[in-house]
């Protein structure tokens, strides 16, 4: 099974994916930098390789209504957006989860206006972090193809049956023409079912959904959807598990990488954790206690593996790609803090915002992090520092 | 924590997706409040069934040839007074419901 990589767009990776998994429905619209999906898709699915429904609506809010329908009626459902397209997308969003209507979304982040911008963060992510949404982040191609692959089977497990949403950083990874194994259809096949959903719209055996629900009952469904999210974190691990047994890629919710005897630990999500990875070995030559987690696994968030991972740390140093206005942290550092609230010796956090509507992270960025963070640790307190903002 | 006497279903009884059978509707009183409620004078009421037309609700049932008139099932009726405006013989009038 030694394949051979091959050079390609990630976005035409994603794709691929799609079409591996035999996805019955592509319901889209064009929106940068998510474009290249849908596009090759609607190749794909034009020239015969995908045997597929291609919808192409007139908005995203539509998108996403097709898709919630044809995964309502037991299609297995694809859709791509960023940033604006994914705020168009909200009101519907949020219905999906509740609905129980496994969608694979994937998203090329890009920042949200004003002022617009084209370029990658992750605000469009987080304005939906709390809607319900199975969510991961992909560092590089292999992943965001691997990830794909196993959204479908996450989220249409009958123990599960959520939307997921694939975050793969706008441009910086969705623009790159990375090396990427594309496993055979039937490897694909062997590892992801047929979507047997058992709850659906079917002519034969009428169901209604999407129903009102009163001060008597919506308390008690938004828990059993909150019970069902949480409950994902183990069904992600396990198919993370037959993933690496099928294809010997691994994958974990959280990753670390030389964080045991780390004094200083910086948590990134996304593509600029390879960036944060080589700062890290620039560092520890020059003999720094550094070490980093990254998040793969953002919703449901995995608390107890954080809180293992952080607790020996002395300083972590959490970096966040999108501000959360008026609040004390950005939105990854409002989590740590709240998973590590209650520990014995809880390390000092700090919050870096970094890389805010595609500006260029760079290595010495995280050098400037431990270093802020270094000095931070002796007394003075950080709401949040944006790391080389100008003023 | 003590449950909420407002609470309906449990948790763990919530069907998946918060689905139902069609027609489930029929289950749950929409009519247990209202403003005012239709009262019929039979003695005026021609049988001409516009009330059973116009009715948003549907709430107005058929009581056949024999009776020859259209109950309103105040289960249902939120007395918009719709069946009180079309009726051409102005036999129905809506009385303030007191609390």
């Amino acid at each position: 099974m030694a394949k051979k990589p091959i050079g390609i767009e990630v976005s035409l990776a994603v794709a691929e994916a799609v079409k591996l998994c035999d996805a019955d429905v592509v319901a889209a619209y064009p929106i940068t930098p998510q474009t290249h999906i849908v596009e090759h898709l609607s190749e794909l699915v034009a020239n015969g390789e995908l045997d597929a429904a291609y919808i192409p609506v007139e908005s995203e809010h539509s998108a996403m209504s097709s898709c919630i329908g044809s995964s309502a009626a037991g299609a297995r459902t694809f859709t791509a957006t960023s940033s604006q397209g994914l705020a168009l997308m909200n009101e519907m969003i949020y219905i999906a989860p509740v609905l129980r209507t496994p969608i694979v979304l994937a998203i090329a982040n890009r920042a949200l206006s004003a002022p617009i911008n084209i370029w990658n963060d992750h605000s469009d992510i987080m304005s939906v972090r709390d809607a319900g949404w199975i969510a991961v982040f992909a560092e590089n191609g292999q992943e965001a193809l691997d990830l794909t692959i196993m959204a479908f089977k996450i989220g249409e497990r009958p123990d599960v049956r959520l939307p997921v949403s694939l975050n793969i950083d706008g441009f910086t990874l969705s623009h790159f023409i990375e090396p990427i194994i594309i496993p055979d259809h039937e490897e694909v096949q062997a590892f992801l079912p047929p979507n047997e959903a058992t709850v659906k719209l079917d002519v034969a055996n009428p169901i209604s959904i999407g129903l009102l629900a009163n001060p008597e009952t919506y308390t008690e469904i938004r828990k059993a959807t909150d019970d069902i999210l949480l409950a994902s974190k183990d069904k992600v691990i396990e198919v993370f598990k037959e993933f690496g047994k099928a294809f010997g890629r691994h994958y974990r919710v959280i990753e670390t990488y030389r964080h045991e005897d780390a004094e200083i630990v910086l948590v990134t999500m996304g593509s600029i954790s390879e960036t944060a990875m080589t700062a890290i070995d620039e560092m520890r030559e020059a003999g720094e206690k550094v070490g980093l987690i990254r998040i793969r696994l953002w919703r449901p968030f995995p608390v107890e593996e954080l809180k293992a991972a952080l607790v020996s740390a002395k300083v972590v140093a959490v970096v966040d790609r999108h501000m959360v206005m008026g609040a004390p942290n950005g939105p990854v550092c409002l989590e740590i803090k709240s998973a590590l609230y209650d520990a014995l010796n809880p390390p000092k956090v700090f919050n870096f915002i970094m890389g805010l509507g595609g500006r260029d992270v760079r290595r010495v960025d995280f050098k400037t992090v431990v270093e802020r963070s270094k000095s931070l640790v002796k007394g003075g307190q950080s709401s949040f520092e944006i790391v080389g903002v100008y003023e | 924590m003590s449950d909420h006497p407002e609470a309906f279903m449990k948790v763990k009884d919530m069907p998946e997706g918060f689905q139902a059978r069609p027609g489930s509707t029929v289950d749950f009183k929409t009519g247990d409040w209202r403003s005012s409620r239709p009262v019929l004078d039979r003695e005026k009421c021609i049988y001409c069934g516009f009330c059973y037309i116009y009715c948003p609700d549907g709430v107005y049932q058929d009581q056949g040839p024999e009776e020859k008139y259209y109950k309103a099932d105040l289960d249902f009726c939120k007395g918009c007074g719709v069946c009180a405006n079309e009726c051409p013989k102005k036999c129905i009038s809506m009385v303030l419901e007191e609390v």
